[in-house]
């Protein structure tokens, strides 16, 4: 298996990380093990969920992001917004406020991600309408539950809808819309402030698409601090609107939790944070559970409220985006002017391609090799205390087996069994010592 | 390579168990994820059947590289007409099992459709034994 250093839009800081195990133990894909006192990842195994980065006690694992620098490359910079962003403030500062900050950051656009709900609404009932044989629909919106599905549950694939999520679908109107006005689309940068690693992640390798229409991605805790600066410095009044559209509250809400689910006829069910998502995932599987029309999953504890590079607390944002919600049963009034008169293009881009599994639970892909694996493994959980310690640099009992039998590990990485070759004098305690230098470092005896 | 679980009569918390941890098994043995399926919605029907009528049971497995053969005995009170029971919806469940979501008819027939072949044995008042398998045509056989 490929081994490397964090990889996509997680990175790990080789200075920073103490090799304490944190993220290997929460990571919901057991992608992280310990070596050398450092955490490494099985690269294929991450669904870039972020889980790691909120666990690591020493802040090691950073999010790559674009060099700020790269707008001034283009004359036309465009500042895609998320509601998550502005659920950031407090309600005493306007969204208009934060919009006139983000311009003085050196934009000179600013579209709001959620624009594409409208849109993309009206796409997912007529394709759930269209293809029942995909029943429970599941909503192509997180980037890491596509991901996670794709390595852990490929028979699940199929059930993905084949429908750009609202940040591609605006992204693509604010590039038409800018064209139409005359503006070299060669001279447009388009950013969009991201509240986790996955979107970054799906930006720059996108999972159904051939390339993507986002120039790049600024993190949201840079830019947070970047405009909170200039509100506090410059208390700033906002006379005009800025973003070319006002959103209804269903456009708002829709990237919390119900924020899908709500608006989709039928049994429409939510469900956040990657661990439950999976324990969920697992029953619709085995079709313990059935009749479900609408699956919106998020990989988040609260959806993007719980983006790991918020500012602000979750349940803080979700409850000032659900203040912000005008009128709760006027669902997504159509507007007359903006994105409305894109309908027509829009819509017949908006599908995706075939999402495809890329299984990597298996231990070989032959199967007689992976069942003499297998037969190797369940022999050394036999030897294995079952305590799940992680001493030896594995999550797990099981996944430490199955790292011997791929030759990623050895036994002796078992602190059990250590001791009892010392015992019986197989081992002494120097070496046995070196062993676990290997794993924790050094710099730990 | 064998596996064997056992089921509790009547704990429905439990139901699902045996076939989640087989169908791990299946994962990392890289078995066509579409057979995947098959085996485990056939295999959980049967193990929530030894859950909802019988007093015990348990599951033995057995897999090479051309076939899964899955058999389940249970102790419990037997099926007095298998081809009864072999209609779709049929259902002998209490309305308290109906209520938990379960009990929708034995799903027999789901389970025939899902293996390749399925025999069934019973006695009345003693248990019944239910032996399926499924034909894996593994790719690469080494």
């Amino acid at each position: 298996m490929e081994t490397r250093h964090f990889h996509h839009a997680l990175r790990i800081s080789e200075e920073g990380c103490i090799g304490c195990s944190h993220c290997m133990n929460i990571c919901p894909t057991e992608a992280i093990r310990i070596r050398g006192g450092k955490a490494i990842l099985y690269e294929n195994r991450c669904v870039d969920c972020g889980e790691c980065f909120k666990a690591c006690p020493v802040k090691a694992i950073y999010i790559d992001q674009d060099d700020f620098s790269r707008l001034d490359a283009f004359k036309y910079r465009v500042a895609l917004v998320p509601a998550v962003f502005i659920g950031q403030f407090p309600d005493t500062i306007s969204r208009d406020q934060v919009y006139e900050a983000i311009l003085e950051c050196g934009f000179t656009h600013i579209y709001e991600v959620e624009l594409g709900t409208t849109l993309l609404l009206a796409q997912v009932k007529e394709y759930s309408k269209t293809h029942p044989e995909k029943k429970p629909l599941i909503s192509s919106f997180c980037p890491a539950i596509i991901r996670l599905i794709q390595v852990k549950f490929p028979s699940l694939v199929g059930n993905i809808m084949l429908l750009k999520p609202p940040l591609d679908i605006t992204a693509l109107y604010c590039r038409k819309q800018l064209t139409e006005q005359g503006i070299n689309p060669a001279e447009v940068g388009v950013f969009y402030f991201t509240p986790c690693a996955a979107k970054i992640a799906a930006i720059k390798s996108p999972v159904g698409e051939d390339y993507s229409m986002i120039t790049g991605v600024i993190n949201m805790d840079f830019i947070y601090n970047k405009v909170k600066r200039i509100l506090r410095k410059d208390k700033i009044i906002s006379t005009r609107t800025i973003a070319n559209s006002h959103l209804p509250g269903t456009a708002i809400c829709w990237t919390l939790t119900r924020g899908e689910s709500d608006n989709i006829p039928g049994r429409s069910l939510a469900i956040d944070e990657i661990h439950n998502v999976i324990e969920f995932l697992e029953k619709v599987e085995n079709e313990e559970i059935t009749d479900i029309d609408f699956l919106e999953l998020r990989a988040c504890d609260e959806s993007c409220a719980g983006g790991v590079l918020n500012t602000a607390n979750r349940f803080l944002i979700a409850e000032r985006l659900h203040k912000k919600e005008p009128e709760p049963s006027h669902k997504l009034a159509i507007e007359k002017e903006g994105i409305d008169a894109y309908q027509e293009y829009l819509s017949r881009r908006i599908s995706i391609q075939e999402i495809k599994p890329r299984s990597m639970m298996n231990l070989d892909e032959n199967m007689a090799e992976a069942m003499k694996k297998m037969d190797k493994a369940r022999q050394i959980m036999q030897v294995l205390p079952l305590t799940d310690c992680g001493a030896c640099g594995a999550p797990n009992c099981q996944a430490f087996a199955n790292d011997i039998v791929q030759g990623e590990a050895m036994i002796r990485q078992c602190i059990f069994v250590q001791k009892s070759r010392e015992h019986t004098g197989e081992l002494s305690t120097e070496e046995s010592l070196e062993i676990l230098k290997g794993i924790w470092g050094k710099d730990k005896f | 390579m064998n596996f064997v679980y056992s089921v509790e009569g009547g704990n429905f918390t439990q139901a699902g168990t045996a076939s989640s941890q087989f169908k791990k098994v299946l994962k990392q043995l890289n078995v066509d994820h579409s057979t995947i399926k098959r085996i485990v919605v056939a295999l959980y029907e049967a193990e929530v059947n030894i859950v909802a009528h019988a007093w015990a049971g348990t599951i033995t497995i057995d897999l090479n590289l051309e076939k899964v053969r899955i058999l389940l005995t249970d102790k419990g009170p037997g099926i007095p007409d298998i081809n009864k029971a072999m209609e779709a919806g049929f259902s002998t469940a209490s309305p308290k099992v109906r209520e938990m979501g379960f009990g929708a008819g034995m799903g027999l027939q789901n389970i025939k459709n899902n293996v390749d072949v399925l025999n069934i044995r019973s006695e009345v008042g003693k248990g019944t034994e239910l032996e399926m398998e499924v034909y894996l045509n593994a790719k690469d056989k080494a």
